[in-house]
């Protein structure tokens, strides 16, 4: 039994370089990003060999799952370019090619090539010297576990995440934040973002399974304060939850108020950020829960962060802050919903 | 205990033959039609023997409702993304095969 494991990890640490490279090999951009999303899966996979299910949760949603979506929407709109568009562009490559001359260019391939090896070696170096480093008792886990009982959740990956570490968590928050700002600065969402009908099929498969992603993505936030599971797993599922409804094109997502979205991308930083400042002004240290209350906090600071977390994964797919409603129905009493609807089917 | 566990054993053993047949048809068949239908007609059934004999092995029936609960999903994934390739081959106009 132990040796049929030992090929299978034999397999699984050979074909993750062997993908990594054929995917940064491949001139198909499509091609490239269907190993991408393998590469993603397999990862997963290795990381629940190493034990970690937490990591393997969240690597299978956001790596291979979201950011596979990410890198699709991007294709279709590279695609989408007009061809004089496409033209222009490859004219200006050219021309910025041509002030190179070919010379440089030869001389700068060896250079490259040496400073990549150069920085590969340095880094396995560094990897050997912390490896060297660590002591043999197991790292930090230990430690965890000694503390673990006033962390206020019985799961170690979660305590070190919202309480012991809570503000690594806070900034990964915050940068989350900020890339949703930058696209919404960037630019507006264009909807429908499919041009067909999504077909009766599409339809009910969504009304069927977005109803239980959300209830899955509450159970892993819930779940998160004993086993494998938490903010950013759960946050994953309501974003892909967003990202079907935003294919399929249905008529409630357009309908969600834009003040409604600006409040759910920041409840999760907002609600974070102010515990923070509560608990330095009652005089404790940067997020030190009261400890009879710890397990309650950290569950409320999930839940507002998984939902944030999701509203920014899906807005990220989106590509644009909501369409505006039209001025002339500002002022009404009916929501923007029929009316952005045109507009944006008018903006197709 | 160990009647159903080499029954679940057995089981799974009856399900690799499924993915491999259909990894061989994704590879073998000849355009994007019978590609689809060797992929989700092979791996369904694959996954059915697979999650029969997992759940014959499992701990409580908690673990089987689970399992029934992920075999249940990927059919219902598996068939309704078959029929979103195979529309957007059709509206591609992508002939299927035939013998010539």
């Amino acid at each position: 039994m132990m040796d049929a494991m030992g090929i299978f990890d034999m397999v699984l640490a050979l074909a993750l370089p062997w993908l990594g490279w054929r995917l940064l090999a491949s001139p198909d951009l499509f091609r490239a990003m269907v190993l991408f999303i393998s590469l993603g899966l397999l990862m997963a996979l290795t990381w629940v060999r190493l034990q970690a299910p937490d990591v393997a949760l969240a690597e299978a949603a956001i790596g291979a799952g979201l950011t596979g979506a990410l890198f699709l929407s991007a294709l279709r709109r590279l695609e989408r370019l007009s061809e004089a568009e496409r033209r222009l562009a490859f004219a200006g490559k050219r021309e910025e090619e041509d002030e190179i001359p070919p010379e440089r260019h030869r001389r700068a391939k060896p250079v490259a090539y040496g400073l990549a090896l150069l920085l590969l070696a340095v880094f396995v170096l560094l990897l050997a010297w912390s490896l060297a480093q660590t002591p043999a008792g197991g790292g930090l886990g230990p430690a965890v576990g000694e503390q673990l009982g006033q962390s206020g959740v019985r799961s170690e990956v979660t305590a070190v995440l919202l309480n012991f570490r809570g503000y690594d968590t806070l900034l990964e928050v915050m940068v989350l934040f900020l890339a949703a700002l930058g696209v919404w600065s960037l630019t507006r969402v264009r909807l429908p973002l499919q041009d067909e009908e999504p077909g009766p099929v599409l339809a009910t498969l969504v009304r069927l399974l977005a109803p239980l992603m959300i209830m899955v993505a509450g159970y892993l936030v819930w779940i998160g304060g004993s086993r494998a599971g938490g903010a950013f797993q759960g946050g994953a599922v309501l974003a892909a939850a967003g990202v079907l409804l935003l294919l399929a094109n249905v008529t409630v997502v357009r309908q969600i108020p834009a003040a409604l979205l600006r409040w759910g991308l920041a409840l999760g930083p907002l609600l974070f950020l102010l515990t923070a400042v509560v608990c330095v002004a009652a005089g404790g240290n940067l997020l030190e829960y009261p400890p009879q209350r710890a397990g309650a906090w950290i569950l409320l600071i999930e839940s507002a962060s998984a939902v944030s977390i999701g509203v920014t994964l899906a807005a990220l797919y989106a590509g644009g802050r909501p369409p505006e409603p039209p001025a002339q129905d500002r002022g009404g009493e009916q929501g923007p919903g029929r009316d952005a609807d045109a507009d944006a089917g008018g903006r197709q | 205990m160990g009647l159903l566990h080499n029954l679940g054993t057995v089981c799974i053993l009856l399900g690799i033959p499924f993915f491999i047949s259909g990894t061989i048809g994704l590879l073998r068949f000849p355009d994007i039609y019978t590609r689809l239908h060797a992929l989700t007609k092979a791996d369904n059934v694959g996954l059915g023997f697979v999650v029969l004999g997992l759940s014959l092995q499992a701990d409580g029936w908690h673990t089987v409702a689970r399992l029934l609960l992920i075999w249940l999903l990927v059919l219902i994934a598996s068939s309704a993304s078959c029929h979103l390739v195979a529309r957007a081959a059709l509206r591609k106009k992508i002939e299927p095969w035939s013998r010539p």
